[in-house]
């Protein structure tokens, strides 16, 4: 195959990689942004979407489409419901101190995913995509599904938009990501706000999970990739800007998915994340922020 | 400190030395051998809480340092041939360096960056420790030869496979590390660490630089938990990727903060504990990492203080 | 009445934030040995000046000497060293410590620049609870004190620096009557080791303790006089009541 193409074709896999990512990472900058909390076990909402969709898909007989639009349901509204228990069981109770949250975040991750283990089991288990459809590009053919989660991020960011821009939630969301103890004041539920931000974040690592599963198959193990990915667009956008967060994950999925073709997957991770970790030492507000003062 | 709490303190600790030096002639074989792994995984805890317990640092990636230490000796002895004992000496020191060059850049943050930050840079370490798999054999990890399992020191050789010596090296190592961290925490110095813990913002307005005080701590904890890694490595012959994993550096967490963060026998307290229950429920179901989240937010939602911090602020106010 | 060394010396001191000129070009000398008040409006720049004087906030233009010494770009541990104190306007201690622990830190913060016979921390510890009076309490802890007694705790700190310039922010803030006649008393008594500069509200102690007063306004140094001089300044009068 020739440069061009090829080049064409690592572009493709890098959109499809970004748009999950936009999705992940959304959920994340969202929970961050508005309630100040490092939510560790983020991958884990992603992997348990992923499993639920395997259920889903093995539960419900006939047509896959008709499983995999059951997913896209019940998926993100389950693992919104256990991420709003959580929020009410623990992260109330701490008080949102970030430090203390961080720790309870981590022991959510490892309960998350060793109850997993136990109900579904250690083997990875592929679920097929809802249409098979390839289309024919004049050097290879392209999965249709993949092309459809492209598209699928783009209709699910310009809603989260909508929603934070043109409605009364939204414009309650970001009053308490403005100034928590003002909006309080103006009587504003800052509270339950939080449980339903937090519900939210993980309604959409989910739905980012359920999204990803044709293409990568469902394992107890699969959110760590997701959780330090988006920690890396998170702080190269900015955290808690939600403009900021879709330029980097646009910028690191498509340079993952160069990087990696070129050198080893292990090398490019590497050198990533000890660049981001560099950025938010001396760049905290993102490489596109604004400075401080 | 008072006089009287330091006599206390001092006969706490002299106590619970001696009742471990005792403990290898009552216990049988195989509790031995966990002895053994106990008191290695408590001065990583140890390490741990110097920095969390005494100047108020969390770092969410001491698995760096332990794991430094761990290739540090291992990869010397396993590719050069080194002595265990220079092996021993070299991956201290590294781990001493990694943690000055780490704590640099690292201590500019605070707080949740600071966790995040310190997460990230273990990531790096765990992530090259796979990629140069030529010289680590990656996840696999290597054993140590044979001819690694004997120490000659001053005339006397130390034969490894023995349980017993093992279990003494540990011992010696964690008797000098609890007495280091007692000497220092009773100075002068370890009057401004806990200065710096307490209050950081004024302790920098009396005068101290407060930066250079962190980054001396950091490094001893650094250098502890590298110790650790290294004894390791060379007591049990094998050294691996998961000791680099995220998983090590939660460990070293949960074990200071279940047995209370800011006291000197709390984080062995942990390790006796955690050790324990996982050791059980492993026999019992493939998923017994469980017991690490729920112990994690069984802790910070009700016992925050830890076991010991809840008994000194009970009972025991003068504990250290 | 003070000599007329000068002790600090600003010279086009200035902290913007962002917009906001927190303090805008102030000419500033302060005297070896006097008590000097600043004084002004709410929000007229008084702590951000203070601020930029022991180092907690970075300056944005102009420049600080300190006993000779130009301390413009020196972090704020070093100017403690050099023998700036600063005790904070929001009582600021160790509340876990005993009081005589908070104390012997401070002492242990000046053993950097002590020159000969070693430090006694024991003793000059004692010697600055006494000066406060705190000493029948040197065992409290120190965040169980009463509000009063953790100012004088603060005091104490500061004292135990040794400092050759002791910053006061606020420090009469919240004590009762009685407790400020016994201020008066013991910023009298360490004025005769150490120049002190006092930013205050209260105007009874800023006109019976001042040898001199300067006045800030939007972030520039209105007028500076003897208490009788400020007391009769048109301009002094019309940005409090302008304010």
């Amino acid at each position: 195959m020739a440069l061009g193409p090829y080049l064409f074709l690592a572009t493709l896999e890098g959109l499809v990689q970004a748009a999950v990512l936009c999705i992940t990472a959304a959920g994340l900058s969202l929970v961050f942004g508005v309630m100040r909390v490092v939510n560790v076990a983020h991958g884990e909402f992603v992997m348990l979407g992923a499993v639920i969709a395997w259920f889903a898909a093995s539960l419900v007989t006939g047509h896959p489409a008709i499983g995999f639009a059951v997913a896209l349901v019940i998926s993100p509204v389950i693992v919104g419901a256990i991420a709003f228990a959580g929020e009410r069981l623990i992260l109330k109770r701490l008080d949102y101190n970030p430090e203390a949250t961080i720790v309870a975040t981590i022991g959510l991750l490892y309960i998350l995913q060793q109850t997993v283990l136990i109900v579904y089991g250690p083997d990875a288990r592929p679920v097929d995509p809802p249409f098979y459809y390839t289309i024919r590009f004049p050097w290879f053919g392209y999965s249709s599904y993949k092309l459809f989660v492209i598209a699928a991020a783009i209709v699910i960011m310009g809603a989260i938009w909508f929603v934070l821009q043109k409605t009364r939630a939204g414009l309650i969301m970001r009053a308490a990501q403005f100034d928590r103890e003002t909006a309080q004041a103006f009587g504003i539920p800052v509270d339950r706000v939080s449980a339903v931000v937090f519900a939210a974040g993980a309604g959409l690592a989910a739905l980012a999970g359920v999204l990803v599963v044709p293409i990568q198959q469902a394992h107890y193990l699969m959110g760590a990739d997701p959780l330090l990915l988006s920690f890396i667009v998170v702080i190269i956008g900015g955290l808690g800007s939600m403009s900021g967060t879709v330029v980097a994950a646009i910028l690191i999925g498509l340079s993952d998915g160069i990087l990696s073709v070129m050198f080893s997957p292990t090398l490019a991770k590497m050198v990533s994340t000890l660049l981001v970790a560099l950025v938010l030492v001396f760049r905290p507000n993102g490489l596109f922020g604004k400075a401080e003062r | 400190m008072t006089k009287s709490a330091y006599r206390n303190n001092l006969v706490l600790n002299a106590g619970v030395l001696l009742m471990l030096f005792v403990l290898q002639f009552v216990l049988p074989d195989y509790h031995v051998l966990m002895a053994t792994r106990m008191m290695v995984l408590a001065v990583f805890a140890l390490g741990f809480n110097a920095l969390l317990g005494y100047i108020g640092l969390l770092s969410l990636g001491h698995a760096m340092f332990f794991a430094a230490g761990l290739y540090g000796a291992g990869l010397t002895v396993y590719h050069f041939g080194w002595s265990l004992p220079f092996a021993f000496g070299f991956a201290v020191l590294a781990s001493a360096v990694v943690a000055l060059v780490i704590g640099a850049v690292a201590l500019r943050t605070i707080r949740v960056s600071f966790m995040i930050v310190t997460l990230m840079f273990a990531q790096v370490a765990y992530l090259m420790v796979i990629y140069f798999a030529e010289w680590t054999n990656g996840q696999e990890g290597l054993s140590l030869p044979m001819s690694a399992r004997a120490v000659d020191l001053f005339g006397w050789t130390l034969d490894l496979s023995s349980a017993v010596t093992r279990y003494n090296l540990a011992f010696l190592l964690l008797a000098l590390c609890l007495v280091l961290l007692f000497a220092y925490l009773a100075s002068a110095r370890g009057r401004v660490a806990t200065a710096i813990r307490d209050n950081e913002g004024r302790t920098e307005m009396l005068g101290f630089n407060v930066f250079s005080g962190k980054l001396e701590m950091f490094v001893i904890s650094g250098a502890m938990s590298g110790a650790a890694g290294a004894a390791y490595g060379l007591l049990f012959g094998y050294i691996g990727s998961t000791f680099a994993s995220f998983q090590y550096s939660i460990e070293a967490l949960l074990f200071t903060l279940l047995g209370g963060a800011g006291t000197l026998i709390g984080p062995l307290l942990g390790v006796l504990l955690m050790v324990a229950m996982i050791d059980k429920l492993s026999e019992l179901t493939s998923a017994y990492l469980l017991v690490i989240g729920v112990v994690l937010i069984v802790v910070i939602l009700w016992f925050p203080k830890g076991i010991l911090g809840t008994v000194r602020e009970r009972w025991a106010p003068w504990l250290l | 009445m003070a000599s007329l060394t000068p002790l600090l010396v600003t010279s086009g001191l200035k902290r913007h934030f962002g917009g906001l000129k927190a303090v805008d070009g102030v000419d500033f000398t302060l005297y070896e040995g006097e008590i000097r008040a600043i004084i002004g409006p709410n929000g007229a720049g008084k702590t951000t000046f203070v601020s930029l004087l022991s180092g907690r906030t970075d300056v944005s233009g102009g420049t600080i000497t300190f006993a000779g010494e130009d301390v413009t770009r020196l972090p704020a541990y070093k100017r403690v060293q050099r023998g700036i104190a600063y005790t904070f306007q929001i009582t600021n201690i160790y509340p876990t410590k005993t009081v005589a622990e908070n104390v012997r830190v401070a002492v242990q913060g000046r053993a950097h620049r002590h020159r000969g016979a070693p430090l006694d921390f024991e003793a000059e510890t004692a010697l600055a609870l006494d000066a406060v009076g705190l000493s029948s309490r040197a065992d409290a802890i120190a965040g169980e004190l009463a509000y009063g007694h953790q100012r004088l705790l603060e005091i104490a700190m500061g004292l135990a620096l040794e400092p050759k310039l002791l910053i006061l922010d606020e420090p009469t803030q919240g004590l009762s009557d009685a407790e400020i006649e016994d201020f008066l008393v013991l910023v009298r008594h360490i004025s005769s080791r150490a120049t002190v500069l006092l930013i205050e509200h209260n105007m009874h102690v800023v006109m019976s303790l001042a040898d001199r007063i300067s006045v800030l306004s939007r972030g520039q140094l209105l007028a500076e006089g003897t208490p009788a001089e400020i007391r009769d300044n048109a301009a002094v009068q019309e940005a409090y009541l302008g304010a």
